[in-house]
C-alpha cells in the first residue's frame, strides 16, 4: 500500500476560474524522499496542503479527485484527525511555536491528543534527541535561532509519530548553514525511521543529494516525475527551476560537445570531471 | 556616496550590535552585505536613511550627516525596500500604492500620474493597476513594493533580503533589473544570504559577523575564502566548492559561476582531445 | 511615559522565591492587597498597605522595574489627586485615593512581573477554565512582543516612503495612521491564519480531555503565602471594624470649583 496516492486530484480556489492544481496523479511508497518543486504559482503549495486536509478545511474552493494518505481517504477528515498520520512543518518558524519552553512546545501535539503524561514525556524526549535539541529543552522559543526553531517544529511534529512528513519550504528564512543542517536532519529521519518525506523546496542544490525522487510542477500540473538525475534535464531548465549549479555546468559542457553525465552534487561532478580528464 | 565612518550602535541598555564599522559605497556600485542572522546587516542599512542613528561615529549620505536630516528627507535619496511587502502595502489599488510616496514627497499631480504609468509598464504591473494589492500573489506583491520605492527615483536603492521566497525566474528578473538600475548610476545595496544569487550577480561583497566587517571585496574573492565564509555562517557557491575539490588541476583562482568554470574545463577537455588525435589538416 | 507603565507588567525570568511561587498563591496575595486597599480611605492605613508590598518586591529582585512602573503610573496618580481636589474632597483624602490607586496598580504589577504567561495559562487550566480561553490568553500574551516588532517595522517601512507622523494638523495626523494600521491588521490576520493552520496540524481540539506534561504543584511556601494573606485580610477587617483611626486633616480650604 503506497504511503500517498493521488488520483485525478484537482483544486480551484473559491473566486478563481482556473484550477490551481489539475489532474494530479502520483503515488509515493513508504520511505521515499520526494522533492516537490516548480516555479511560483505552479500549485506545489496547494498540493501539499491537501495532504493533511488544510485544503479544503481552511481554504474554500472545489476539490475533486481522490487522495489517500497512509491508507486513509482524506475526504471528509479534519486536519486534527490526520495529525497522527501526516506531520506538517511550515515555512515560518515563528508561527508554529506555541509555548514558552521548547519541551512544552514539542509536547503540544501530544497534549492535544490526550496522550498520558508519562508516555508523552518519553516521546518528547525521543523527538528532541532525534532532532538534536535536547540541550535546548528549557529555553524559550524566541531565544532560539531560526534553524533551532525549525528543529523544534520538526520535533513537535515527530512526537506525534506520523508516517508521512510534509515540509513546506522550511529553509526559506534560514541562513545557508542552518538550511544545510536542517535538511541533513530531515534526511536522517527519513532514512532511520523510514519516514516518508515530501519536501517542497526551491533550493535544489542543497536537497537534491538526499532525494530519491523529484516531482516538478508547472501551471498546476505535474510536468516531471523521477530520480533527480533524470529530471534535471532540458525540460526542467525551460520550466525555470533553480537546478544545482554543477548540473548547469555539465549542461554547458554538453553544449560544447562533451558527452558528459548529469551530476547533482559537487562530489559527483568532481569525480566525473576527473574521469573525463583522465581518459 | 554613502559613507559609514567608525560607526558603533547599540539599543538602549543592550549590547553592541555594530562595532567600529567603516564602509564607503560609491554611486553606481552594487554591493551585497552578507553575514549570519543577527550579524547587524539590517541594523546597518537602517542607518542609510536615518531610521537609526549611530551611537558613535557618523553616517554621511552625499556628504550630509544623517543626524542633520529627517528620515523623510534622507529617504528622498535612499530608497529602502523592506523584506516583507505586507509591512508596506495598504492602499486600495496598486496605482494608489505607487502614488503614496510621491504624494508624501510633494510631487505634482501630473508628475505623479506620469511616473505611476511608466512604473506600471516597466515592472509589468499594468494589468494590476486598479487591483487591490492584497489579492496579488507573493511574488507580485514584492514587485509592487519594489515599484513603490522606485517611484520617486531615489539616488540609492537598498533591498533587504530581496530573494527570499522567489523562484529561479523571479531572481533572474531581479538580477537583470539591478544591472539596469546600476547602469543608471544608482548605488544598489542588497542585504542577503543567498550565496548562489550573489555568485551570479558578482557584486562587491561586504561580510559582516557579530557587528564587525570581516571581509570586503569582489564576490569572487570573498566567496572562495573558506574561513571568511565559515565565520559568516555561509556556504561556498557550488562551483567554488567544486573548484576547491579540484585544486590539483590548477584552475584559475576565484571561479564562482558556471560559465567561467565551463570555460576552464572546456579548454582542458579540448586540449586533451587535440593531444590524443591531432588534426591532420594540411 | 506610557511604555514605562507597561514595562511594570512584563514578565522577566528570574530565580527568586517569589518567581518560584505558584501563580495561584500569588494571585490570592494580590487579591488580598486589592481588597484591603478598597476597604480603607484612611491615608495612614493605605500607606501601610502600599509599603507592605515592598519586602515582596525586594524578595522578587525587581525593585528598579517596580519603581519604573510606579513612575509610569505617576500621571494617573496626579490625575486622581487633582480631580478629587477639584470636586471638593479634602487634600489628605484626595492623596489617600491616589495612594490607593498606586497600591492596587503596584499589587497587580507585582503579580504580572513575577508570573510567566505559560504558568498563568497552566494555572487557569488547573482551576478548570476552558482550555480555549486559557490558550487564547497565553497566545495573546506571547504575541504582544511579536506584534510590537511588526508595528515598528511597519512604521519604519512607511517612514522610508516619506510618511511623516509628527507633522500636520490633528486630522492629517489621524489619517497618517492609516498606512500604519492597515498593514498591521493585515499582518495580524495573516499571522492568525498561519497559526491556526499550524494549530490544526498539531491536532488542536482533537480530544476533550487534554493532558499536560507539566503541572503546577502548591508547595509549603505557597500555603504560607495564602495563610499570610488571610491573616493580613483578617487583621485589616479587625482594624476596619474595631480600631478608631487617627484622622489627618490639613486645615487648608481649597475653594470649591463646582
Amino acid at each position: 500500500m503506497p504511503a500517498i496516492e493521488a488520483k485525478k486530484l484537482s483544486f480551484t480556489y473559491a473566486g478563481t476560474e482556473k484550477p490551481s492544481m489539475e489532474d494530479i496523479n502520483f503515488s509515493v511508497e513508504k520511505g521515499e524522499f520526494v522533492i516537490l518543486t516548480g516555479p511560483s504559482g505552479c500549485g506545489k503549495t496547494t498540493l501539499c496542503r491537501c495532504l493533511n486536509a488544510l485544503i479544503p478545511n481552511f481554504y474554500s474552493g472545489e476539490l475533486t479527485g481522490e487522495l489517500i494518505v497512509d491508507g486513509i481517504n482524506v475526504d471528509g477528515r479534519s486536519t486534527a484527525e490526520l495529525a497522527t498520520h501526516v506531520g506538517f512543518v511550515f515555512q515560518n518558524p515563528e508561527n508554529q511555536l506555541f509555548s514558552l519552553s521548547v519541551e512544552r512546545d514539542v509536547a503540544f501535539g501530544l497534549e492535544n491528543l490526550g496522550v498520558p503524561k508519562e508516555e508523552a514525556i518519553e516521546r518528547v524526549r525521543w523527538a528532541m534527541e532525534a532532532t538534536g535539541i535536547l540541550d535546548l529543552r528549557n529555553k524559550a522559543p524566541y531565544e532560539l535561532s531560526g534553524g533551532q526553531q525549525q528543529r523544534a517544529a520538526i520535533a513537535g511534529v515527530l512526537a506525534m509519530r506520523p508516517s508521512v512528513l510534509v515540509l513546506d519550504e522550511p529553509t526559506s528564512f534560514l541562513d545557508p548553514k542552518s538550511a544545510e543542517e536542517i535538511v541533513e536532519i530531515i534526511a536522517k529521519l527519513n532514512h532511520e525511521l523510514q519516514l516518508t518525506t515530501l519536501l517542497v523546496e526551491h533550493r535544489l542544490d542543497v536537497v537534491s543529494r538526499y532525494a530519491n525522487r523529484v516531482i516538478v510542477m508547472d501551471n498546476g500540473k505535474i510536468a516531471l516525475d523521477g530520480p533527480p538525475r533524470e529530471v534535471y534535464n532540458d525540460q526542467a531548465r525551460l520550466i525555470g527551476i533553480g537546478l544545482p549549479k554543477v548540473t548547469m555546468l555539465f549542461h554547458l559542457l554538453r553544449i560544447d560537445g562533451f558527452g558528459v553525465t548529469n551530476p547533482i552534487t559537487v562530489e559527483e561532478a568532481a569525480a566525473d570531471l576527473r574521469r573525463l580528464l583522465a581518459q | 556616496m554613502i559613507s559609514i565612518e567608525n560607526v558603533s550602535f547599540h539599543y538602549t541598555g543592550g549590547p553592541d550590535v555594530l562595532k567600529n564599522v567603516n564602509l564607503e559605497i560609491k554611486d553606481g556600485e552594487f554591493v551585497a552585505i552578507m553575514g549570519e542572522n543577527g550579524a547587524g546587516k539590517t541594523t546597518l542599512v537602517k542607518m542609510f536613511n536615518g531610521l537609526l542613528k549611530p551611537t558613535e561615529g557618523a553616517v554621511l549620505v552625499d556628504g550630509v550627516n544623517t543626524r542633520e536630516k529627517s528620515v523623510a528627507q534622507l529617504s528622498r535619496d535612499v530608497g529602502l525596500i523592506f523584506q516583507n511587502p505586507d509591512h508596506q502595502l495598504f492602499a486600495e489599488t496598486v496605482a494608489e500604492e505607487l502614488a503614496f510616496s510621491l504624494r508624501n514627497f510633494g510631487f505634482k499631480e501630473d508628475t505623479i500620474q506620469r511616473r505611476v504609468t511608466s512604473l506600471l509598464t516597466t515592472l509589468d504591473l499594468n494589468r494590476y493597476e486598479k487591483s487591490s494589492p492584497f489579492v496579488l500573489s507573493g511574488g507580485e506583491r514584492k514587485r509592487v513594493a519594489l515599484a513603490a520605492v522606485l517611484a520617486w527615483d531615489p539616488k540609492h536603492v537598498v533591498m533587504d533580503e530581496p530573494t527570499i521566497g522567489q523562484d529561479y525566474l523571479q531572481k533572474d528578473h531581479l538580477r537583470n533589473f539591478i544591472v539596469q538600475i546600476t547602469s543608471q548610476g544608482k548605488a544598489v545595496v542588497i542585504v542577503t544570504h543567498d550565496v548562489e544569487f550573489v555568485a551570479e550577480c558578482r557584486p562587491r561583497v561586504v561580510l559582516l559577523s557579530r557587528g564587525k566587517i570581516i571581509a570586503d571585496g569582489p564576490a569572487a574573492e570573498i566567496l572562495t575564502n573558506p574561513q571568511a565564509v565559515k565565520q559568516a555562517s555561509l556556504v561556498m557557491p557550488q562551483i567554488a566548492s567544486l573548484m576547491n575539490d579540484l585544486k590539483d588541476l590548477n584552475p584559475p583562482p576565484n571561479i564562482i559561476d558556471a560559465y567561467a568554470a565551463k570555460g576552464f574545463f572546456s579548454g582542458k577537455l579540448k586540449a586533451k582531445v587535440e593531444a590524443r588525435a591531432p588534426t591532420q589538416r594540411r | 511615559m506610557s511604555l514605562r507603565f507597561v514595562e511594570g507588567f512584563k514578565f522577566t525570568r528570574m530565580d527568586s522565591p517569589i518567581h518560584r511561587l505558584d501563580p495561584r498563591s500569588k494571585f490570592i496575595l494580590t487579591l488580598g492587597f486589592f481588597v484591603t486597599s478598597l476597604m480603607f480611605t484612611n491615608i495612614i492605613v493605605l500607606l501601610v498597605i502600599f509599603l507592605a508590598q515592598v519586602p515582596g518586591i525586594i524578595l522578587a529582585k525587581s525593585p528598579s522595574r517596580w519603581l519604573r512602573s510606579l513612575r509610569g503610573g505617576l500621571f494617573l496618580f496626579v490625575f486622581i489627586f487633582v480631580m478629587n481636589l477639584i470636586f471638593g474632597t479634602p487634600i489628605v483624602t484626595s492623596l489617600a485615593f491616589a495612594i490607593r490607586f498606586l497600591a492596587i496598580m503596584s499589587a497587580f504589577s507585582f503579580f504580572f512581573m513575577t508570573t510567566s504567561a505559560d504558568d498563568l495559562g497552566l494555572a487557569l487550566e488547573q482551576i478548570h477554565v476552558p482550555y480555549s480561553i486559557s490558550f487564547t490568553f497565553t497566545t495573546a500574551v506571547r504575541l504582544v512582543p511579536t506584534m510590537a516588532v511588526d508595528a515598528q517595522t511597519v512604521v519604519d517601512a512607511q517612514r522610508s516612503r516619506g510618511l511623516e507622523l509628527d507633522k500636520g494638523n490633528f486630522m492629517k495626523r489621524i489619517r497618517n495612521y492609516i498606512p500604519i494600521l492597515i498593514p498591521l491588521i493585515i499582518s495580524a490576520i495573516r499571522r492568525s491564519v498561519e497559526l491556526a493552520e499550524a494549530l490544526e496540524s498539531r491536532a488542536f481540539g482533537a480530544t476533550e480531555k487534554r493532558t499536560a506534561i507539566v503541572t503546577l504543584r502548591m508547595r509549603v511556601a505557597d500555603y504560607l503565602v495564602i495563610l499570610a494573606t488571610f491573616v493580613g485580610v483578617g487583621l485589616a477587617l479587625y482594624v476596619y471594624f474595631k480600631v478608631p483611626l487617627p484622622n489627618l486633616v490639613i486645615p487648608i480650604q481649597i475653594p470649591r470649583l463646582f
